[in-house]
């Protein structure tokens, strides 16, 4: 399964990016093989409206099931739900530190 | 000729002015009540009776059987009000500003654009007064596609005083990009002053004229903006409890003040004299 945590650089080890519509960059990670890759969100970061909407198109495309972040506002939302994206929120620290949290809540 | 009041912020007087303007103008008046968030000329020309026509915007609605997922959409959407997931597209209405693109783009004729009403136009006519005035219903976001409606009925012939929204964003330019003439309404105090700058700047690409009317000008002050004078003060209105109370009560700068319709009159001649004519 891909999840997509959003990230403040262009690197698996990244800090985590608070904002989803905002978020400079998305680490794509498959949990199956343990590979990371990068989807860049500058486009939505540099666009007037609906940020978040163009930012949910991009997770989407690139098969990711689940959305780690610290906020999505509620039209990202509704646009990661109607794709059947689930989305995470409240996730600080580093992009590994976020999947750690989510495997380890997603065992339990 | 139409003539705008506008100001930045927000509670200097454009009504009163605008008010004034109307009931001083002669021959075919209108006033019309840009205002669409929180129209009030009406509670002092007190129609009887209005017409009442609904504004409608036009919001994508997508057939889902027909679209292709190909997202030409949401792409050529410029408001960010459509978003193409893989499975599926979502539109958010609050976000459409009904300019049609999307029904226009789209390749596979899912589009369909259906009326939705966002608010009114009211019509009346008050010994010889017709008013115009907007209303934006409740809960809705785009004020600018009210005012477009209510600047149709400015009439070609006449005079159209039109009572712009506060502000010097879109609603403030939708009101006022046809006028032939700006009156800027402003009051002596840092906020007033910043935001008169702000509806300068926002007004002078726009290329219409302009002229500053100062109110609750305090006695012994002379008035003075201490600007460039790039635009001229062409009326100061003195700080009286006599015109708030005459207002609070329903009444005009012009019951409180009879003397100030003269200065008013001129005020409409200098401003026609400064009409663009007609290419």
């Amino acid at each position: 399964m891909k999840i997509a945590i959003t990230a403040r650089e262009a690197r698996p080890d990244a800090e985590v990016d608070p904002r989803f519509g905002r978020a400079a960059c998305f680490v794509i990670h498959d949990t199956e093989t343990d590979a990371s890759t990068i989807v860049d969100n500058t486009q939505s970061l540099n666009t007037a409206h609906g940020a978040g909407l163009q930012a949910a198109e991009n997770v989407a495309k690139a098969g990711a099931k689940v959305v780690l972040t610290g906020h999505c506002g509620p039209k990202a939302s509704d646009a990661l739900a109607a794709a059947g994206v689930e989305v995470q929120e409240g996730h600080s620290g580093t992009v590994p530190d976020a999947i750690q949290a989510y495997l380890a809540g997603a065992a339990t | 000729m139409k003539i705008a009041v506008a100001s930045g912020k927000g509670g200097t007087g454009k009504t009163t002015v605008a008010l004034s303007l109307a009931l001083a103008a002669e021959g075919d008046v209108r006033l019309l009540d840009c205002d669409v968030e929180e129209p009030n000329c009406h509670l002092f020309v007190r129609p009887e009776q209005e017409d009442v026509l609904p504004v409608n915007l036009r919001i994508p609605v997508v057939d889902e059987e027909r679209c292709r997922l190909c997202g030409k959409c949401a792409e050529a959407c410029e408001f960010g009000a459509m978003a193409a997931m893989p499975n599926r597209v979502l539109t958010f209405p609050e976000l459409c500003h009904g300019c049609g693109a999307c029904s226009f783009v789209c390749p596979a004729g899912a589009i369909t654009e259906t009326p939705e009403e966002i608010g009114e136009v009211r019509l009346s006519r008050t010994d010889g007064l017709r008013l115009v005035r907007g209303l934006l219903h409740v809960g809705q976001a785009q004020a600018p596609p009210v005012i477009r409606e209510v600047m149709r009925h400015a009439g070609k012939r006449g005079t159209a005083i039109i009572d712009a929204p506060p502000g010097s964003s879109c609603s403030m330019v939708a009101a006022t990009r046809q006028a032939d003439f700006i009156f800027l309404v402003t009051e002596l105090t840092p906020f007033g002053l910043h935001d008169l700058g702000l509806a300068i700047e926002t007004i002078e690409p726009l290329g219409i004229p302009m002229g500053i009317i100062i109110n609750r000008v305090p006695d012994g002050c002379d008035g003075d903006l201490g600007t460039d004078g790039r635009v001229p003060v062409m009326l100061r209105i003195p700080e009286s409890r006599d015109i708030a109370e005459t207002c609070a009560r329903g009444g005009t700068l012009l019951d409180a003040l009879p003397e100030m319709r003269p200065k008013f009159k001129e005020l409409l001649r200098v401003a026609a004299g400064k009409e663009v004519s007609p290419c």
